[in-house]
């Protein structure tokens, strides 16, 4: 059997009273989509937060790449290889698509202590970036202001800086989010294509979107896996139905 | 709307037209005005670098005008009294030569912003301005309690430090000095913001949780900016207090870490000549409108309304428009 490439092993978070998140195992295999759903409020973005390294897990283990890296910041955590998109946009708004991509390759492949050089004149960071823009379909815009971009395109932009890390796995959380209908399908396209790369652990809204993508879904309810499978096996679960997809789905 | 590129080149050439025509016409107090903005220059090119890339709102940027003021003072009082500043582990001689003078202030600004930096920066907003404007009081209240340097007094210093091969004393050479001086800190500043370094803490003050995600530190970044910030406004502060030949505890003033945010808000806040622009403005309306009245901060209140108001982006924004995407 492959090793999971990220895994969570037991995790709890409260908060007071609130139990965000109760005893949560899930993994990502090679070359796979696992997606997470559930309900507003269900626990999602906590559950996120610690596998990112945003939040502290009370109890239980993250491991990425077979190493325990519960203890571990954000920061430790992008470069020993998690790529990460986030669900409200966390781009450098006023600075073009470009140096957005830029910052990304930066952190992936040079150091941020220069002070003379022009970056843009970087060929290798340069490289890195535009490979990333080119793979998400945003070369042609390169040199516009992100805050000029549409909502779709921003959510691209997010997965071409997650890209110059050239992760070894990927979070993403909610990336059709404000997409209209062909930009959400040119991303499934992508992501599609993308599993091979880095692993996906996709958070997302979209239902067409996953039961097209994920080989895997878990669901998620009042900070609870109750269900992990395949897309038939969650479609065909009578409590995921009751909890979640609705009596018609 | 003029190119932003010709607002700065028009500044470049009043920073050598004026005093040139001051000069010509015998007018040295044009060329100490023009000295003084050149100054006030350098220390907000400084603090634009922290607030304008960075987003670190400091109203404590006296305390490096200050030590670069009191580093001058300091060398410059015990070369003239030819006292030894300190006898014990070695001996220190006072110096009036500014090269070191710079050297000494760079230095202790460094230091003086890594440790104010580390201990602000663990906190944001409105509770960073507060924290780096007690820093700015407590330097403030240590130099009027400093008997030994003049306390409340200050410390005069009789003859301007010198320079190798200039006669510093002659307001042109003086100026000539700081305006170099002025050119190597734009030049290193517009450097700075294109850079590896500049682009990285852009995005710091903008999307810190990206750069974390990148795998870059947000904090550490801002430290180093705060640094550089420091040093570069505590070295104007050693020009300050030689153009002077005096340096009090007002330059560790909160008033004066205010002035130095109205140069960058009144040029434009995170372009290139904002502080340039500011400072020069701010001096000519220094001496203008203190001529006509003794109340003329109302009218630099007013002004500073306006520009806020109606001129996002200072007065290099209401004449040039927005920032140039640059590629």
């Amino acid at each position: 059997m492959t090793d999971p490439v990220l895994q969570t092993k037991g995790i709890c978070k409260s908060f007071g009273a609130l139990r965000a998140s109760r005893d949560i195992s899930i993994d990502l295999l090679p070359g796979e989509i696992h997606a997470i759903i559930g309900p507003n409020g269900a626990g999602k973005s906590t559950l996120i937060g610690q596998i990112c390294g945003t939040l502290k897990p009370d109890a239980g283990s993250v491991e990425l790449l077979g190493q325990d890296v519960t203890h571990q910041t954000a920061r430790a955590r992008s470069r020993a290889g998690l790529g990460r998109t986030f669900q409200i946009s966390s781009l450098a708004m006023e600075d073009t698509v470009l140096q957005n991509a830029l910052l990304g390759a930066l952190g992936a492949n040079g150091n941020p202590w220069r002070f003379w050089k022009d970056v843009l004149k970087d060929e290798n960071l340069r490289a890195t970036a535009e490979e990333a823009l080119v793979r998400v379909g945003l070369e042609d815009h390169a040199r516009v202001r992100t805050a000029e971009l549409s909502h779709g395109q921003r959510r691209q932009l997010e997965v071409a800086v997650a890209l110059t890390l050239r992760p070894r796995a990927l979070v993403m959380d909610e990336p059709m989010a404000g997409m209209g209908s062909e930009g959400s399908k040119r991303l499934t396209g992508f992501l599609d294509e993308l599993r091979h790369e880095a692993p996906i652990l996709l958070v997302e809204h979209d239902m067409d979107a996953v039961f097209a993508l994920a080989d895997r879904i878990s669901v998620l309810v009042y900070g609870e896996v109750i269900a992990t499978g395949t897309v038939e096996e969650i479609r065909a679960d009578a409590a995921v139905r009751e909890a979640y997809l609705g009596e018609d789905a | 709307m003029i190119r932003e590129t010709y607002v700065n080149a028009l500044t470049l050439l009043a920073l050598v037209a004026i005093p040139a025509w001051a000069l010509y016409a015998d007018e040295p107090f044009t060329i100490t005005l023009m000295t003084r903005a050149a100054i006030f220059a350098i220390a907000a090119i400084g603090l634009n670098i922290a607030l304008g890339i960075g987003g670190l709102v400091s109203l404590g940027h006296a305390v490096f005008f200050g030590i670069g003021g009191y580093a001058m003072g300091i060398l410059a009082h015990h070369a003239q009294t030819y006292t030894p500043l300190a006898e014990w582990p070695f001996l220190i001689d006072g110096t009036k030569s500014m090269p070191i003078i710079w050297l000494v202030a760079i230095c202790l600004s460094a230091l003086a912003a890594l440790v104010i930096g580390a201990l602000s920066l663990r906190t944001t907003g409105v509770y960073f301005i507060m924290i780096t404007l007690a820093f700015g009081q407590m330097f403030f209240f240590f130099a009027i309690s400093w008997a030994e340097y003049g306390g409340e007094d200050g410390l005069s210093i009789y003859v301007r430090n010198g320079f190798p091969g200039l006669n510093t004393l002659a307001p042109i050479q003086f100026y000539g000095l700081c305006l170099a001086l002025l050119f190597v800190v734009l030049i290193f500043a517009w450097k700075l913001s294109k850079s590896p370094f500049g682009l990285a803490l852009n995005a710091a003050r903008q999307a810190p949780m990206r750069v974390e995600t990148v795998g870059l530190d947000p904090m550490r970044l801002k430290l180093i900016a705060f640094v550089i910030s420091g040093v570069i406004t505590g070295l104007a502060g050693a020009l300050f207090a030689d153009l002077n030949r005096f340096v009090s505890p007002t330059m560790f003033s909160w008033q004066l870490s205010g002035e130095i945010i109205i140069f960058i808000i009144l040029g434009g806040v995170g372009r290139l000549f904002g502080p340039v622009i500011g400072a020069l403005a701010f001096v000519a309306l220094e001496h203008w409108l203190g001529g006509l009245s003794d109340y003329w901060h109302i009218y630099l209140g007013l002004l500073l309304l306006v520009v806020v108001l109606f001129g996002r982006g200072g007065l290099i924004g209401m004449l040039s428009g927005r920032e140039a995407v640059h590629d």
